[in-house]
C-alpha cells in the first residue's frame, strides 16, 4: 500500500481550497475584506486635513492603527465565522471521515488567514500611501518589527477566533456576535480614537488586557515617526511588552483551542 | 471474512437509550441494510461504526479495528457518504473530488470517479449550481474516491424523486460489484429490498429481526392468506385449499392469495417491538 499523504501536504491542499472558496464568495470578500478599507477611507477623509505640529495628519495615524483592525477582521472574524460555517455545512464532518487530521485542517486555515491578512494589510497600506501620503519606512529594522508583529497578531487572533467559534451557536449569527467584542475593542484600544490618551483610564486598562491595543501600538511604531511616541499611553512604543502580550495570547488561544475544539457541534455528540 | 463485528453496542443520550444492545455482523463484500423508523437508532449505530461518535458500551470492530480508537490509516480504508452536507458550494465537482482524493494513499482519478457517478457533463460546474440529486452524487463520489473497503451510507436517497433513486441504486450496485462492503441505513423498504443482501430491522435501539429481504421475520415460511367471495383463510398450503374450494363449488371469481409483503412483516416487527419497548420502559419515558 502506498503511504498516506503527509499532514503538511494535506494542510497545503486545504489552504489552497480555502483561498479558492473565499475569493469566489463575494459576501465574504466584501464584508470581511473591504470593511476595514472602507473605514480607513472614511476616517482618513474626515481627519485627513488635521495636521499636528509634527506635520502628521490624522489619516496617516488612522492608516497605521487600522492595520490592527484589518488583521483582527481577517483573522479573528474570518476564523470564528469560518469554523461555525464548516461545522454547520458538513465540511468538518466530511474531513473527519477522511484521513485528514485536525492539524492539517488548521494548517489550511492558517495559510488562508495569513494570505488574506497580508492582502488586507497591503490594501490598507496602499490606501494610506496613495490616498493620504503616508510614508513607508525605509529601514530593514522597521520591516522586521512589522513582520514579527504581523505574525504574532495573526497567530493569536486566529487561535482566539477558533476558541470563540465554540461559543457561536450557528453560522448565521456568527458574524453579528463576533463583531460586537471586536468593534468595542477597536474603540477601547484607540484604533478609532486618536490619540488613545483621550480615553478614560479604566478603558485603557481594560483594553491593555487584550491584543488589539498592542497590535495598534506596534504598527504605529512601524509607520509613524518616532516623535509620535508622545501620543502613546506610556510615552514609549513598548515593543517588548507588545511581544510579551501577543505571545501570551498565542499561548492562551492555543490552550482554549485544545480545550474547546470539536469536530461536530454539541448536539451531535 | 467479517468486515464489521458489533457486540452489545449501547449508547444513551441524557439517560435515554438510543442504542440498547445491538449485535451485528457484516461479511466482507456484503450489502447490508439497517432498516428502521426515524429515531430507532440507525444513525447513531452507523455513526459509531464510522468513528464519528463514541459508544457507551459494547465491542465494535470495523475492518478488525475499533473505530473509537482508529487512526488515519483506518480512515483511509473506509468511505462515508454524507447525507446533508452543503459544503464546498463554491468549488467545482472536479476540484472537490480531486481535493478529497488527495487525502488518500491511492485515490481513483477524479475523472473516473465523476464518470462513475454520472456527472461528467457537470465536472466543471460549481457544486452550488447542482440539483439535489446531483449534489448527493458528488457525496457518493467523495465517499468512494479513496477506494474504500467499507462504504457507509446513511439514508442516502431521502428526498429523491423516483428516477433519481433508481439511478442512485444502480450506482450503489456498481460499487457492490467491485467488492466494496456496503452498509446503508434507510426507512424505505423498497430500497432495502432492492439493494441489500441482508438486512436488520432496528426499533427502539434493538435489532428485532435479521435476514435476507426474502426471509426476514419468517416471511418465506409465513402462512398465506386466501380470500374468496367475502371469506378469508390463512393456510400453509394455499394450493390445497383452493383445490378443495373448487371441488366444493365455491365462487372463486375474485380469488386472491397473499403472502406478507416486506412492509407487512416490517410493520408487524416494529409494532411488536414498540409495544414491548413501551411496557419495558414505562416510568422512564414521559
Amino acid at each position: 500500500m502506498t503511504a498516506l499523504p503527509s499532514t503538511l501536504h494535506n494542510g497545503l491542499s486545504r489552504g489552497w481550497v480555502e483561498l479558492l472558496q473565499f475569493v469566489r464568495d463575494k459576501t465574504a470578500m466584501i464584508f470581511t475584506f473591504s470593511f476595514p478599507a472602507l473605514l480607513l477611507v472614511l476616517f482618513g477623509t474626515i481627519f485627513g486635513s488635521d495636521y499636528n505640529e509634527l506635520g502628521i495628519n490624522g489619516a496617516q495615524i488612522f492608516a497605521a492603527s487600522m492595520i490592527a483592525y484589518g488583521i483582527v477582521s481577517t483573522s479573528f472574524i474570518t476564523m470564528g465565522i469560518g469554523l461555525a460555517v464548516d461545522r454547520e455545512d458538513g465540511t468538518l464532518k466530511r474531513l473527519r471521515g477522511t484521513p485528514v487530521t485536525a492539524t492539517a485542517y488548521f494548517i489550511g486555515k492558517w495559510i488562508f488567514v495569513a494570505a488574506i491578512s497580508l492582502l488586507e494589510v497591503a490594501v490598507l497600506l496602499a490606501i494610506g500611501v496613495w490616498g493620504f501620503d503616508m510614508p513607508l519606512p525605509g529601514d530593514a529594522g522597521s520591516w522586521w518589527t512589522f513582520a514579527w508583529i504581523f505574525v504574532l497578531s495573526v497567530i493569536s487572533c486566529t487561535l482566539l477566533g477558533i476558541a470563540a467559534s465554540s461559543l457561536v451557536r450557528n453560522a448565521r449569527t456568527a458574524g453579528a456576535i463576533l463583531n460586537v467584542p471586536v468593534v468595542a475593542l477597536q474603540f477601547l484600544s484607540g484604533i478609532f480614537i486618536n490619540p488613545i490618551t483621550q480615553l478614560p483610564d479604566w478603558m485603557i486598562n481594560l483594553a491593555s488586557v487584550f491584543p488589539v491595543k498592542w497590535i495598534g501600538q506596534g504598527f504605529r511604531s512601524v509607520f509613524l515617526p518616532d516623535a509620535m511616541v508622545r501620543d502613546e499611553v506610556a510615552g514609549a512604543w513598548e515593543l517588548g511588552r507588545v511581544a510579551l502580550v501577543l505571545g501570551a495570547w498565542c499561548v492562551v488561544g492555543l490552550v482554549l483551542c485544545l480545550v474547546t475544539f470539536r469536530w461536530t457541534d454539541r448536539r451531535d455528540r | 471474512m467479517t468486515a464489521i463485528e458489533v457486540r452489545g453496542l449501547r449508547k444513551a443520550y441524557g439517560g435515554r437509550d438510543a442504542v440498547a444492545g445491538v449485535d451485528l455482523s457484516v461479511a466482507a463484500g456484503e450489502v447490508f441494510a439497517l432498516l428502521g423508523p426515524n429515531g430507532a437508532g440507525k444513525t447513531t449505530t452507523v455513526e459509531i461504526l464510522e468513528g464519528h461518535r463514541r459508544r457507551d458500551a459494547g465491542d465494535v470492530r470495523v475492518l478488525g479495528i475499533d473505530p473509537g480508537a482508529a487512526g488515519r490509516a483506518w480512515r483511509a480504508r473506509i468511505g462515508i457518504v454524507l447525507q446533508t452536507a452543503t459544503d464546498a458550494a463554491d468549488l467545482t465537482v472536479t476540484e472537490i473530488v480531486r481535493h478529497v482524493g488527495g487525502f488518500y494513499p491511492d485515490p481513483r482519478p477524479a475523472a473516473e470517479v465523476i464518470e462513475m457517478v454520472g456527472l461528467t457533463d457537470k465536472a466543471k460546474s460549481k457544486i452550488r449550481a447542482l440539483s439535489g440529486g446531483q449534489r448527493r452524487r458528488v457525496d457518493v463520489a467523495l465517499g468512494v474516491v479513496g477506494r474504500p473497503e467499507v462504504l457507509f451510507l446513511d439514508e442516502p436517497t431521502t428526498g429523491f424523486d423516483p428516477e433519481a433513486r433508481r439511478q442512485f441504486w444502480d450506482l450503489i450496485r456498481a460499487q457492490a460489484r467491485e467488492g466494496t462492503t456496503i452498509v446503508l441505513t434507510t426507512h424505505y423498504l423498497d430500497e432495502a429490498e432492492a439493494l441489500a443482501d441482508r438486512l436488520a430491522v432496528i426499533s427502539a435501539g434493538r435489532i428485532v429481526a435479521e435476514g435476507s429481504p426474502a426471509s426476514l421475520g419468517g416471511r418465506a415460511t409465513a402462512e398465506a392468506t386466501v380470500r374468496w367471495d367475502g371469506h378469508a383463510e390463512s393456510t400453509a398450503n394455499p394450493a390445497e385449499l383452493i383445490v378443495k374450494l373448487h371441488a366444493e363449488g365455491a365462487d372463486l371469481s375474485r380469488l386472491t392469495v397473499n403472502r406478507p409483503t416486506l412492509e407487512d412483516t416490517y410493520l408487524t416487527l416494529i409494532g411488536e417491538s414498540n409495544r414491548t419497548g413501551e411496557t419495558a420502559q414505562n416510568g422512564e419515558t414521559r
